[in-house]
This record gives C-alpha cells, structure tokens and sequence, in this order.
C-alpha cells in the first residue's frame, strides 16, 4: 500500500485517547507526503470500534480480530501485525506513545529488522521524507531523526504532538482479519487489572495547582511549597520522584503515569520538566516555573519564570501574595 | 537464579550539557559520569532478588573505557562480576545493533532473567531492553515495579497508565525493563568497595561481536529547543522578582 498506515489501541472497544491524536497524526502525514491513509486495530470483538474508526477519512480499516488479543500480550500482538505490515508494505506505520505501545512496537520492528523512532512530538515533511522531533536528556535538547535504508519505518507519537480535533470525518471500508495465532506463541499470561488506592484527591478539579520536584531536594522541605500552596488556595501536586519517595501520596502525581490536569493557575516549584511531567499539564491556562536552572525545558512552557533559588523566591512569593 | 542486569553510564543529572559542535551529540568534556538512573533501579531489583532465591547477578555495560568507573559502583553494590562491552564511539549507538552486540555477547552466559532499567537518561528511547529480548527470542514485560518467583518461571507487576497495574506471569528465562522508584537504592559499603576490585570483569571489544550495520535512523541535528510560548523571566532578587510575578498573575494573566 506504501502509504501511512496507524497502529490503534482499544480496550474492551474503547479506543484510547492517543488513538485519535496518531490517526490525525496519519491524515496530515498523508497529505504532506500525497500517500494513502490506513488504520490498524487488534483486539477480540471489534466491530464496533472499527466502524467507529471507519467514521473517519481512511482509505481502510484493518480489523485484527482474534480471541487471542482479548488481552494484550507483546507476542500476540506482534504475531498479529508483522504479516500485515509484510503484506501491505506501509512506508510509515505509527504508533500513540501509549506504556502498550512502548511494550510491543520496538518488538515488532526488531522482529521487522528495524528501530522505532519513539517519542515522537513534532514533524516535518522534507522532500518527501518525514523528519521527526523527539526529546534527549530529558526535554534539555531536541533531536531531528531521518529514516535510512528501506521502510517500512517505525514512530510513536507523544501526547498532544497532534490535535484529534483536525480529524477529517469520512466512510472508510472496514476489512476485518482472522490473524492466525496459536495460544502457544503467547508466552506471558497477563492477569486481571487492578488499581491500588481509591483516589480521594482529584487534580483534575482544582483551579490552582502548585507542583513540586527534585529541587525541594528533602522530605522535610515539601512545607515551604505547601505554604505557597495555602497562599494560593491550591491543591498541592508533584512531579514522579517525589511521590516514589513517598514524599507525597502517589495520588497527587502529575504526568504520563499520574493525572493529567489543566488548571487555570500551574505553579512549577523545582521541576525541570521532563515529558512525562509536561503531557499531564501543558494544557494548563497559565504557568509559572521557579527553577534554578535557566536551561530547565519547563521554562519552554512557562509564561512567566523565575531563574532562582526555590528557598529564596517560594517564601518571598508567599509575602508578596498576602500583600 | 543467573541474573544479567544491562545498565549504562550516561552525564551526571547536575551537568550542564552543551551540544557539539557538529550539532550531533553533546561535548563530552567538563561533566561526571553515572550510572543510567532507571538501570540503577534494576541493579537494585536484581540484587534484592538474588537476595532471594540464590544465583549470581552479572552486569552487562556496553561503552567505553570511563564505562569502567560504573561498573566497578556495580560490583561494589553486590554485583558478582561483569562484562565490558569496549565500544570507542562516545556518541549515541543504534539500539538493534547494541541489542545484537549485547546478545552475543550473552551467548555463552545462558542467563534464566535479563533485567535493565526502562529508559536511558539521555537517548530517552526505552526500548534496548524490548529490542534484547526480542533479538534473544526472550518473552518479555517492561516497566516492572516487583519480580516474584512463581513455579518454574516468574510473577511480575506492571505498571500501565493512569494508576492501573497488571500482574503478568512468564516462564523463564525472560527479560524485564524495571520502573524507577519501586524501592530503595543501597550504597556500595566500604567492604564492597574493597571486593569490587577482585571482582572479574571480562573485556569484549565491540568489533569482536561482529554485530555492525548500518543503522535504520539517525539523529541528524541535536539542539536547544525552540519555545513555543513568549515566556516572561523576571530578574533581580528574590522579592523583585516575585513582586513583578504576583503583578502579572493578578493584573495581565488574572489567574489570583
């Protein structure tokens, strides 16, 4: 088909929220490199997400549908895909930078004889070739990436590199396909899903968000930012290593494996700003950044910063506030 | 149970890193070196486990000399022995011919588990550890968070988004990427730091594994990014600073 070919991700029949984002990704690809536009979904059962799928501009829709890809498994899904992908031969296949995608898709492109470009957060088209933007050391520099030999070629696409709004609704036909996969290819045995707490905070709701990480540098320290946060009215959150501490409840993590929030008001106290902290809070309306590393990549996202000592400028603020 | 933890010396967290001249990786001068964080993780994971059920635990480094001094911090913390796979590129390698080099050399190790941490610090593609295990024929589980013996093979706990966890079963041997955080780091004891030196480290040179290619992508300009939002920084002392802040947010951002 040589054209862009989107690799979906559903649980029982609901796709998920990178989904849409990768197949928007795949329309605008399409047009900029004039190739067709496919979508591939694995699952068990899935007529009624591929028909939701097919509700948008594709040339097709690929339903993989087997009892064994009720529950994912790296092997079932990579059995599933790799004679798709060799019978179909799509230049580009993408990905959501889903923690399933980071699981499978580099074994499917090894198993391709390839490396997937993970992490994908901005794109452009040079002479027909696609040139991709991923981040290293942690959001401190961008990397372009060029494809070389033959493709087909692998990327995933992060959280917010592009807008589902864009999608182009359409009529695309859906071909459904019995993959041939034996139980006895699946190695792993995946058991159910569960979650450990009840989350009693919801960030998702508060107007205010102050946030801590690795600066506050001591368990002891997280007073001075929960002052900042009484000042304010808000709710206190943190970046990952502060709540694998313990130095705060888990609950109150922002990011790709906590929540994802969108206040009015995001106060970044000590936190550099890797990706997975920024995809859970770029959406917010205002942010401040108080860091002392002026090269720090959450000032990329700052409306107003302040380069400087967390000790010296949080306890300053919080006067200036009661003023 | 013979355990291979795969780690990586990557820049110290508190370096100032400056892109190269040839705007294709950082200057490699002027900062310390460490221990990948997330490997440190599966370091710490595969000892507790040794702990556990017996075995021996080998590290596996791929990197130049300097890669050395980390290794040498390995077997101080518990590590048995280690090989050194002698690259002389400082640069980024390609993930699939690394993952080659590695498997080789593993090839006479027989190992039950391979572990590594679930990213680098500084490439940032979290996929070595998925492409080994491919590139070994392993069955694999990535962002593990606790490893459990469990019959012939192992009962491992995954970590999956927004707050959701999985148990998965695997035979062995098997490969695992392990999630940051899970538990505690240890410090090398005096003690350690003394046995580290006996310790065998076996020395491979890269072009001895025959595992070359040519790479499927290619970095082919590293640089500071671009801002995407005009973002105000507001200087002078602390009080100065805040004082223009707590303006902005009341009367231009009205967000207090």
């Amino acid at each position: 088909m040589s054209g862009i070919l989107a690799v979906l991700e559903q649980r029982d029949g609901i796709l998920h929220k990178l989904s849409l984002e990768t197949l928007a990704a795949a329309q605008q690809i399409g047009v900029e490199l004039n190739a067709g536009v496919f979508a591939a979904v694995p699952g068990s059962g899935i007529d009624a997400v591929a028909q939701t799928i097919a509700g948008y501009k594709l040339d097709k829709v690929h339903a993989l549908d087997h009892d064994l890809l009720k529950q994912y498994t790296p092997d079932g899904y990579t059995a599933a895909l790799k004679p798709l992908i060799e019978a179909h031969r799509p230049a580009y296949v993408l990905f959501p930078h889903t923690y399933q995608v980071r699981d499978f898709a580099p074994k499917l492109a090894t198993a391709l004889n390839r490396v997937l470009v993970s992490d994908v957060i901005s794109h452009r088209a040079d002479n027909g070739a696609l040139v991709l933007v991923r981040q290293l050391f942690q959001g401190k520099f961008n990397a372009d990436v060029r494809f070389a030999g033959e493709p087909p070629y692998f990327a995933s696409i992060q959280a917010g590199a592009f807008r589902a709004d864009n999608l182009q609704a359409g009529t695309a036909p859906v071909e459904k396909i019995t993959p041939d996969l034996k139980s006895e290819q699946i190695r792993t045995k995946p058991l159910e899903l569960f979650r450990e707490s009840q989350r009693a905070v919801d960030l998702g709701a508060a107007s205010t968000i102050v946030a801590v990480g690795r600066g506050i540098k001591e368990a002891e320290n997280i007073a001075v930012v929960q002052k900042l946060a009484d000042a304010l009215g808000a709710e206190l959150a943190a970046s990952r290593p502060i709540c694998d501490n313990g130095w705060l409840p888990m609950e109150r993590q922002v990011g790709s494996s906590g929540q994802t929030v969108a206040p009015k008001l995001y106060v970044a106290v000590g936190i550099s700003g890797a990706i997975q902290h920024l995809v859970g809070m770029k959406g917010s309306k205002t942010i401040v950044a108080i860091n002392r590393d002026p090269e720090a990549p959450i000032f990329e996202v700052a409306d107003y910063g302040i380069v400087g000592d967390l000790f010296e400028v949080v306890p300053a603020m919080v006067d200036a506030l009661k003023r | 149970m013979k355990i291979v933890v795969a780690i990586k010396q990557v820049p110290s967290r508190d370096s100032q890193l400056r892109v190269n001249s040839s705007r294709t990786w950082i200057d490699d001068a002027d900062f310390g070196w460490e221990i990948n964080e997330p490997d440190a993780y599966a370091l710490e994971a595969g000892l507790q486990l040794k702990e556990k059920v017996t075995g021996e635990v080998v590290v596996l480094c791929a990197g130049p000399e300097r890669a050395g001094q980390t290794i040498r911090e390995a077997l101080a913390k518990g590590a048995d022995r280690a090989i050194h796979i002698e690259t002389d590129a400082a640069g980024p390698s390609d993930p699939l011919i690394l993952a080659r080099m590695m498997a080789r050399a593993l090839e006479s190790e027989k190992p039950e588990l391979v572990m590594t941490g679930l990213q680098s610090d500084d490439l940032g593609y979290g996929q070595t550890g998925v492409i080994l295990a491919e590139v070994m024929g392993l069955p694999h589980a990535t962002i593990i968070m606790n490893i459990e013996q469990a019959g012939a093979g192992i009962k491992v706990k995954r970590e999956l988004e927004d707050g959701w966890f999985q148990y998965v079963e695997m035979p062995l041997p098997a490969l695992v990427t392990v999630q940051s955080g899970a538990t505690k780091l240890r410090y090398a004891t005096l003690m350690g730091i003394k046995r580290a030196k006996t310790k065998e480290v076996r020395r491979v040179p890269a072009a001895e594994l025959g595992a070359a290619g040519q790479a499927s992508i290619r970095l082919d300009r590293i640089y500071t990014p671009e801002k995407t939002k005009h973002s105000q920084i507001f200087d002078g002392s602390a009080k100065e600073a805040v004082g223009k802040l707590v303006e902005k947010l009341r009367f231009e951002a009205r967000v207090i």
